[in-house]
């Protein structure tokens, strides 16, 4: 059948890049260009020495294997570990002193940075290759004894903060890209919330890789003080390269006793062309601890973009009574590959976790949900919920579901569901029946799938991620 | 409005319509009867474009030859069909999936889209018409929708879309009598004279209470009788088999 709205070739529409010259580390991965980053960022010296310290672990480590999706040896020697807009070498003050193209980046992006466009009360840090450009909304956030900056800032203003908590939930030798992180890590932000204090507003932090030959490591620790709540966003794009390019983050969340954190990330990276070449490697580790009593941590994912997607935002429930929450969107559409999910590691009494994970596979792609639940011993009452439903469209993609279940405790429960389905022919015979198109039929049907994850967005980004889905999915059904 | 000629229609080399023929004008409310398996919902089906069939012959709508064209346009164009067994789908709240379905079919004749506010007031009004309960609207598209609420919901859809050709597959099949009241009310206070009905039923049941100008037999695939109203008594009494 005709249908003339079908729009096959959609293209990514992030996919442009910025011409501004910028400074670079030295390529490739040594001591040299680690040196070059931590004194670019002028950091007191127990930061390069952590930095090294990974970097001699790194050196023993092997690059995993046991994924999925199988992706060619990437050449380490042979990037860029550090990339800067030379404008910004020396931290801009204000919004002022930002080189207008950075800007313009970022208006093209819809991520309001300039001061007439902050009407919508959502604090930005935006984070441009290799270092972070601008955070608005910040005196606002100070006055209530909010810290969220840069990660470099952090280093050099509140050094015992990030001492303490750095590496706390992804150690230094944890596996072979989080190491490498740690000794390369370039920007990223940083959130303090102080005691009894709920964060007046969305904290959001926009990624955006725009050189070439450029790997983007940045760092992310948010920290909440007892009786505190923050909800953080964080969004990427990258331009369209014919390469690959390695984006290797780590995230670290810890909350203290009644805090509460809720992260959610709508990745969007370049997923490379219908032909699968050229997009990014986005293998990034998330991990948030629920030190204290009553705590929580939620993510929540909506993962459209990358060649690769290989994660699992995970929660260490040791505090008594806490709260791990994990759902997720992963859309794989051409040749996108996803292999996600979560660990949620009981050690308190009464945890409770819940993980909700909708996969959805179209074209060639392949989509793996992988997770772990692991009741400890002294885990008593515990409960975990989850529920894993995977969607295909077409039949030459893939949907795979590995739960790895450990429970050793005999008070505690653990429930699990999953479900596979075909996109429903009657379903969207019904909505073209009433006037929809196919990929309006496709948008409403896959947005109820996903509905329940969709719900936990803020309600800012939920209309955004909507869209994505759709996007993401156009010409997936002929 | 629709003209059927000379309709053939096969499933897997299987002939399932032989040379139909059929004439649906402005106004008009057409009863098709028949047993089982005589090609009914086959009819309703191929009329709302729904693929898998092969197709000889020719249908006409609004003069128009809609042979090649797709479920959406056919839909947008004016064609409602009311399903015999609607589809779930969960997820996707009633109203919003109402509102797209409108909007769709106003974008595609260059009307303007309606916003949330004002689609809310129509909806509400609509569903008060049929005696529907506003909660019914939040709810996940038929999704634990008892046999009587999905087919009100079909009614509901075909009000507020306001299409000019509504075929109604079944609609009164599993209905209690009190929901098959809100049905027929459905129809009747939506009978107009530039709007037509193609009520496919097995049974005189509904007839009790929509008036058809004409009622066809259909039987192994061809409109063995048409008559009036009082056919439909007649069938009741004898049934099909000395047709």
């Amino acid at each position: 059948m005709k249908n003339q709205n079908l729009n096959i070739n959609q293209e990514y529409k992030y996919g442009f890049t910025t011409d501004i010259e910028s400074i670079k580390a030295p390529k490739g991965l040594s001591e040299e260009s680690i040196k070059f980053i931590s004194n670019i960022k002028k950091e007191p010296s127990w930061m390069l020495d952590w930095r090294l310290k990974a970097f001699k672990r790194l050196k023993t480590l092997k690059e995993p294997n046991w994924q999925k999706p199988k992706y060619p040896k990437i050449d380490y020697q042979d990037l860029y570990y550090y990339s800067a807009p030379k404008s910004s070498s020396n931290k801009p003050k204000s919004l002022d002193e930002i080189d207008p193209k950075i800007i313009e980046t970022y208006k093209k992006l819809g991520i309001p940075l300039v001061e007439q466009q902050r009407l919508n009360g959502i604090a930005v840090d935006a984070v441009f290759d290799s270092v972070s450009v601008a955070t608005t909304f910040k005196e606002e956030l100070t006055k209530k004894g909010i810290i969220f900056c840069s990660i470099s800032e952090a280093i050099q203003k509140h050094p015992e903060l990030v001492k303490k908590y750095i590496g706390s939930v992804i150690p230094l030798s944890d596996h072979y890209f989080a190491t490498l992180n740690s000794a390369v890590f370039t920007d990223g932000s940083f959130v303090y919330i102080p005691p009894n204090t709920r964060c007046p507003m969305e904290l959001s932090t926009y990624f955006r890789i725009n050189a070439s030959e450029t790997g983007q490591f940045e760092r992310t620790l948010i920290i909440a003080d007892k009786g505190s709540y923050v909800s953080y966003l964080e969004g990427c794009t990258a331009p369209m390269r014919d390469e690959n390019q390695l984006h290797a983050a780590n995230v670290e969340l810890i909350a203290l006793d009644d805090a509460e954190i809720k992260y959610s990330t709508v990745q969007n990276w370049y997923p490379g062309d219908k032909d699968g070449v050229g997009g990014i490697y986005n293998f990034v580790t998330k991990r948030g601890i629920c030190k204290g009593k009553n705590s929580k941590i939620s993510w929540t994912q909506v993962e459209t973009g990358s060649a690769i997607t290989w994660k699992y935002p995970s929660c260490i429930l040791q505090g008594d009574n806490s709260v791990g929450e994990f759902y997720s969107i992963a859309i794989t559409n051409n040749h996108q590959k996803a292999d996600t999910g979560t660990k949620m590691i009981h050690l308190g009494k009464n945890t409770k976790s819940k993980i909700i994970s909708k996969g959805i596979s179209a074209g060639f792609a392949d989509n793996t949900y992988r997770g772990l639940v692991d009741i400890n011993e002294k885990a008593t009452n515990s409960r975990n919920y989850t529920q894993c439903d995977s969607l295909l469209m077409g039949n030459k993609c893939g949907a795979h579901t590995v739960p790895y279940i450990k429970n050793k405790n005999s008070t505690s429960t653990i429930e699990h569901e999953a479900t596979t389905t075909k996109i429903n022919e009657e379903q969207l015979y019904y909505c073209n029946q009433r006037g929809l198109d196919q990929e309006e039929a496709v948008s409403l049907i896959v947005n109820g799938f996903c509905k329940e994850v969709l719900q936990q967005l803020p309600m800012e980004f939920a209309v955004e991620a909507q869209k994505l889905v759709a996007i993401s999915l156009e010409g997936s059904v002929g | 409005m629709l003209n059927i000629k000379n309709l053939k229609v096969s499933v897997e080399n299987k002939l399932i319509l032989n040379d139909l023929n059929l004439k649906i004008n402005p106004g008009e409310v057409h009863a098709i009867m028949g047993p089982n398996g005589s090609g009914k919902s086959t009819l309703a089906n191929v009329l709302s474009g729904k693929k898998g069939y092969e197709i000889q012959g020719e249908i006409l709508f609004d003069e128009l030859n809609i042979n090649d064209i797709s479920v959406e346009e056919r839909a947008q164009k004016g064609i409602f069909l009311a399903f015999q067994y609607p589809v779930e789908i969960p997820g996707v709240n009633t109203n919003v999936f109402l509102r797209t379905s409108l909007n769709s079919i106003r974008k595609s004749k260059g009307e303007k889209e309606l916003d949330t506010l004002t689609f809310l007031k129509l909806i509400k009004e609509k569903a008060k018409e049929l005696g529907i309960d506003e909660k019914f609207l939040s709810r996940q598209l038929n999704v634990g929708f008892s046999g009587g609420e999905k087919k009100k919901n079909e009614i509901l859809q075909m009000k507020l879309l306001q299409p000019k050709l509504s075929i109604l597959d079944e609609t009164d099949s599993g209905l209690d009598i009190d929901a098959l009241k809100i049905v027929a009310d459905g129809v009747n206070s939506y009978k107009k004279k530039d709007n037509a009905f193609l009520i496919i039923t097995h049974y005189q049941r509904l007839l009790d209470y929509i008036k058809p100008d004409f009622i066809h037999v259909l039987s192994k695939g061809k409109i063995v009788k048409t008559g009036s109203a009082e056919l439909a008594l007649e069938l009741e009494k004898s049934g099909y088999k000395n047709l």
